[in-house]
């Protein structure tokens, strides 16, 4: 550690910590608490970015940053707090599997991700390379968040948490996308968002909950029969 | 070995002796100010024991001999570990018959000992309290061996004063592998010492109780050790957490006295801090039910294997 | 001491014979238990002893060979006392000698054999284990290892009269066969073309790197059947429990210990240079069976089946420490590699005598309440004191405690672990600290299950009324207790000299020159230059002294005054000893929480019930998962092939028929 320069150091820390609250993700039953972490996530990010800007001088990072701020940090969390004000969901139901299983499925994606990005980090040229591996692992966890959720919102979080990993990835291996690569994301993120706000509306009316196994009952051999409550569609 | 090694010695041990019950103390106090309540005095745990001391001891028909002699084992293990940690200074010359390993196991004495004497009398209570402990101990254990485990890798040695003479003493480094297994460290602590969210330390439940119930049948000069020896074990606790993570202020190798006169007001510093923190823990976390403790804990040990393995990816 | 060197292995021979004499001593009065058991047993403990006295001193001695003439005119017995071997001498002969002292006092008149018919098959049990150390070519080493297979059923199936007994043979029998067809068959590969089956035409024999790796596997199956690996570990906790307590003690103590000789003489002696991945296996199996056998062992309520169990967890951890030093003798760390076999034979040691101990403890609570059943013991610390006391020094030397042996032998294959992260492939040192965790859990383990072990037998109220008349182990059984607890004391707290003597051995099996041991007597250094020591002396002496000190203290600045009274209830005034935690509910916690690895069933009461019951049977998955199956398919292959078996004799003429005509066809 003694060569290591500090803003160096930092950096590896602010991908300890993104690899720490996608765990905390995985472990958390309230879904308040999910979008604040998403919206920690959303701040280590831009520190990272601030101080990958300040290092290598690209000054694209600076833009890059203030998007992340605007669109991570602050506009997101908000919109979807509001959804949660708005659909009154705020506790998850039981997940597919217990926490201890979740997290133990959590480890063997880890371990699986660093094993995968030993030979990138190789590769690589930036000083971040070896947080490819951290990266890869935020990816991942974010979709094994996806998948053990039953509310749509959980999901939801998976998603963006995924794409702050992808983000995350891009920066430590080429020092970010380009910047017409990154406006397009951002833009495809914020209307994913908004859309998906539209259709949990929707599937409240139709099923009176956001629980997802409900959108089971929409199988074709269950369209095929009539409603019993009279609700043909 | 110098003799300021020595002294540094003796000096942990009898401030280990003397100033658990005071933090503990302290820890309550805080308590108290943050759930708005007139503190306690912060001598009670002394008066406290010396009164159990004054009394008789009252031991039930069946006990046997095993859980007359379990309290002085108890507490003689505390004050064995409290040798072994650097808590003023790191050449200590006692470190050199047990490392960072042989500090869990002793650890892990008490606990078994603790057990078997709660199992002794054969009470409902008991045994119960027993068979809690050891599940709380037997997920604890292992994550605090990985947490020691990843400061060794770091540090190339399993003896706790190398461990921290070397993270004090190197280029002021961030270590991410530590920020992991500083909270799952913070987690163990608070289930090896009862506290909340595992134990609640004031209950008077006994279905609920964990610690309290393997003291339910002792008295008098027994329960006085056995109450000395849990201040100890979170003084102990304590200690070790700042070992790993906050090492600076410690007495290092080539330190003279002044460095070791230093390192008692700054180890008080660290101990009030620690104090306070542990307050804030306690009051804002609710006890978990007793079937969701091993959740707790095998995070805290998911925790540290994740550290373990951020530390052989970034090599930090 | 120079023509001791020389003359070792004749003297050994000559025990080993004198065991053998003793055995068919016991037939000449078959029916004496005075003569058997007070003369022989005792005999034969002094026989142990000598052997172990002898293989410890000639351990560092150069390798003696002999060739006796008995055997196939072709095919002498070629026998070979090297350092390997010379350990698990010691280990035969030190625990045996315990065990046989407390089977002197053991053995009484009951149903099934008569005392000299047993005299016999445990002193060829014995002989036959000696002769599998000794052996230098597969002949003899598979003579000598049917013979102790032979020699331990009939030892098991003592109480022949009982269905679950005979049953628990049976399947002891068969997996014992079925590992020694492996075994065979890895000799067979290993002689690699030469057509000699000594011992010294393997070493010298080239195999291609595949055949190398078939005998290799073949070995880990066969020594994995006999040593109680998962997944063929399913006879250990029906044969265990089923053999009279001796005899468990023998067969988990160092019956054991012949399969990881087996092991250990196979990879490094046969094949000499293992390839490095071929180490992840016994690791994995290993780190498998360690916490598969804790775990199963904490859920269990039958005290022999509790202790089966937790052999089966020791010998995971034993092989897992064989896949580590594979791992590391072959990547160029033979420092390393060494301390990983020296940590794994000092645990077979250990195990040899903690496990013994506590089994000899459980045969004496069984002889005295006649209850094997946990949920019918308990309190008998009061009643049975010796027997409490010293099986109290195997329970905390089993959980792997400082300053016993348990706890040397983990904190010497933790020490080893931290060095996994050097290996140099990139997959692969990344998983491998992660065992260093598994073995952390396992310890946790280990001390969970004997906590419950102890509390529950000896602490705490008697749950039976029977238990009342329990009375306290005999003379002999209490010498054998207290000889092997003082082994478990003398291994913990002089590590130094075990672990010198034990690197005598690491050197000759990795061809490397073993460093001396640097520093004092009383302080464990195992790798130079490392700033890691332990020294149990002086931590034993601490703690020692800081109890005497206290109790001191109190006693001189306070009082000693005490009054019994009733244990505390609660107020609810009619607390009974069956509302104390049974054996099931201890293990809660862990069927709580590793509920996958059971096939449990439940049979829970309900509020409707007049008489309300709650039960509930821990099966095995591995049981019912490949046994079960492969059984069923054997029984129809079987069935198939029966159809031959017509019963008319015209058929039988026909096939010898056919088979002439086939004969001749071809011949011709």
């Amino acid at each position: 550690m003694n060569g290591v320069p500090f803003d160096l150091q930092l950096l590896n820390m602010c991908a300890a910590l993104l690899l720490l609250l996608s765990f905390a993700m995985l472990a958390q039953r309230r879904v308040v608490t999910l979008v604040n972490l998403l919206a920690i996530q959303g701040a280590l990010l831009f520190a990272a970015t601030l101080l990958l800007a300040w290092r290598t001088g690209q000054h694209h990072l600076y833009l890059s940053a203030a998007l992340t701020l605007g669109l991570k940090v602050i506009f997101l969390p908000w919109l979807l707090h509001r959804l949660i004000r708005r659909l009154e969901v705020y506790w998850d139901t039981e997940p597919l599997l217990d926490v201890s299983g979740t997290m133990l499925v959590g480890l063997v994606v880890v371990v699986f991700a660093f094993s995968l990005a030993q030979p990138i980090s190789a590769l690589a040229s930036t000083a971040t390379r070896s947080s490819i591996g951290i990266a890869v692992a935020v990816i991942l966890l974010s979709f094994v968040t996806m998948i053990t959720r039953r509310k749509a919102m959980s999901q939801v979080v998976g998603f963006l948490s995924m794409e702050n990993g992808l983000f995350f990835g891009a920066m430590s291996a080429t020092y970010g996308m380009p910047m017409i690569v990154e406006l397009g994301v951002a833009l495809d993120v914020l209307v994913a968002v908004l859309v998906l706000g539209i259709f949990f509306f929707q599937i409240r009316e139709q099923f009176d909950s956001l629980d997802l196994h409900h959108l089971e009952a929409l199988k074709e051999s269950a369209a095929l029969e009539p409603r019993a409550d009279g609700e043909g569609r | 070995m110098r003799p300021i090694d020595l002294l540094t010695q003796i000096l942990e041990v009898i401030a280990a002796l003397a100033a658990a019950p005071l933090f503990l103390g302290w820890v309550n106090q805080c308590r108290a100010w943050l759930q708005n309540r007139r503190p306690p005095s912060l001598w009670l745990p002394y008066l406290g024991i010396r009164k159990l001391f004054h009394k008789d001891a009252v031991i039930a028909a069946n006990a046997s001999a095993l859980f007359r002699l379990a309290p002085y084992v108890v507490f003689g293990a505390m004050v064995v570990a409290a040798a072994i940690i650097p808590s003023m200074g790191t050449g200590l010359p006692f470190t050199t018959a047990a490392d960072a390993i042989a500090l869990v196991g002793l650890l892990a004495t008490a606990r078994v000992f603790q057990s078997l004497a709660a199992m002794d009398v054969g009470t409902a209570f008991g045994t119960l309290g027993a068979r809690r402990e050891m599940m709380v101990g037997f997920l604890a254990e292992p994550a605090l061996l990985t947490i020691i485990f990843v400061a060794s890798l770091i540090s190339a040695t399993t003896a706790l004063p190398e461990i921290t003479e070397n993270l004090a003493t190197q280029h002021l480094g961030l270590y991410p592998s530590l920020a992991f297994t500083a909270v799952a460290f913070t987690m163990v602590l608070l289930a090896e010492n009862a506290r909340i969210p595992i134990d609640n330390p004031a209950t008077h439940l006994e279905l609920t109780m964990i610690h309290e119930a393997m003291l339910l049948e002792y008295s008098a000069r027994h329960l006085a050790l056995m109450e000395w020896a849990a201040a100890l074990k979170l003084f102990n606790y304590a200690c070790i957490g700042f070992a790993l993570f906050i090492p600076w202020g410690v007495s290092t190798g080539a330190g003279g006295p002044a460095a070791l006169a230093l390192s008692i007001p700054l180890l008080a510093v660290k101990l009030a801090l620690a104090g306070v923190a542990l307050a804030l823990i306690e009051t804002v976390s609710a006890k978990v039910r007793v079937f969701r403790a091993p959740e707790f804990l095998a995070t805290a040990f998911l925790l540290a294997m994740l550290g373990l393995l951020v530390h052989l990816l970034l090599g930090a | 001491m120079t023509p001791l060197t020389h003359s070792a292995l004749p003297i050994c021979l000559a025990l080993l014979s004198l065991w053998v004499v003793i055995g068919l001593a016991g037939l000449l009065r078959p029916q004496s238990l005075a003569f058997v058991a007070r003369t022989l047993f005792p005999l034969g403990a002094l026989c142990g002893l000598a052997l172990a006295l002898l293989a410890g001193l000639t351990l560092g001695a150069p390798a003696e060979r002999a060739t006796l003439a008995i055997g196939l005119p072709d095919l002498p017995m070629h026998l070979r006392r090297d350092a390997l071997a010379s350990v698990f001498l010691l280990l035969l002969g030190g625990a045996s000698a315990g065990i046989s002292v407390f089977a002197a006092g053991y053995f009484r008149r009951g149903a099934g054999t008569s005392p000299g018919l047993l005299c016999l098959q445990y002193h060829g049990f014995l002989a036959a284990m000696g002769l599998v150390l000794l052996a230098d070519d597969a002949y003899s080493f598979m003579i000598a290892w049917e013979t102790m297979a032979l020699a331990s059923y009939f030892l098991v199936a003592t109480q022949h009269t009982l269905p679950e007994i005979r049953r628990a043979g049976f399947l002891y029998l068969l997996l014992a066969h079925v590992g020694a067809i492996a075994i065979l068959l890895s000799f067979g590969v290993l002689q690699g073309g030469s057509w000699q089956f000594t011992f010294d035409a393997m070493r010298h024999a080239h195999l291609a790197p595949h055949w190398a790796l078939v005998a290799f596997a073949l070995a880990v199956f066969g020594f994995g059947a006999k040593a109680g690996l998962v997944p063929l570990h399913v006879w250990l906790p029906e044969a265990h429990p089923a053999a009279p307590s001796p005899v468990s003690a023998l067969m988990s103590g160092v019956m054991l210990k012949t399969a990881v000789y087996g092991m250990l003489r196979v990879t490094f002696d046969l094949i000499g240079h293992p390839t490095w991945w071929w180490g992840l296996v016994p690791l994995a199996l290993g780190l498998l069976s360690a916490v598969y056998g804790a775990v199963f062992a904490a859920a269990q309520t039958d005290m022999k089946r509790l202790l089966a169990y937790s052999s089966i967890e020791n010998v995971g951890i034993i092989f897992a420490g064989l896949g580590l030093a594979i791992v590391f003798g072959s990547v160029a760390m033979p420092a390393i590699a060494a301390l990983a076999l020296i940590a794994l034979l000092y645990h077979s040691l250990n195990h040899a005598f903690m496990k013994s101990l506590l089994f000899l403890g459980t045969g004496a609570v069984l002889h005295s309440t006649g209850e094997r059943n946990l949920g019918r013991l308990g309190g008998l610390i009061h009643r049975m004191p010796w027997v409490a006391w010293l099986s109290l020094v195997g329970t905390l030397a089993m959980a792997g405690l400082p300053p016993l042996n348990g706890f040397v032998s983990d904190w010497l294959l933790l020490q080893a672990f931290l060095f996994t992260p050097q290996v140099p492939h990139t997959f692969i040192n990344m998983l491998l600290p992660l065992g260093a965790a598994l073995v952390a859990l396992t310890t946790a383990l280990a001390a969970y299950v004997m906590v419950k072990f102890f509390g529950v037998i000896f602490l705490g109220q008697p749950r039976e009324g029977a238990l009342a008349q329990a009375h306290d182990a005999g003379i002999l059984e209490r010498i054998g207790l207290a000889y092997l607890a003082l082994g478990c004391f003398v291994l913990g707290l002089l590590p130094t000299y075990v672990v010198g003597a034990l690197k005598l051995v690491a050197g000759q099996l990795l061809g490397a020159a073993p460093a001396r041991l640097e520093g004092p007597w009383w302080r464990l250094v195992p790798l130079p230059g490392r700033h890691a020591s332990y020294s149990a002396p002086i931590l034993f002496a601490a703690i020692i002294a800081v109890v005497l000190l206290t109790a001191l203290a109190v006693r001189l600045l306070y009082h000693q005054r005490r009054r019994r009274a009733a244990p505390w209830d609660c107020g609810f005034g009619s607390l009974n000893a069956r509302m104390q935690d049974t054996a099931e509910g201890f293990g809660q916690p862990i069927r709580h929480i590793f509920g996958a690895f059971f096939a449990m069933q439940r049979e829970l009461p309900s509020p409707f019930d007049r008489a309300p019951r709650y039960r509930v049977s821990v099966g095995d998955r591995i049981w019912q998962g490949i046994y079960v199956p492969v059984g069923a398919l054997v029984q129809r292959a079987a069935d198939t092939v029966a159809w031959l078996q017509q019963g008319r004799i015209a058929n039988y003429l026909l096939y010898s028929f056919v088979t002439l005509v086939v004969l001749l066809a071809l011949v011709l």
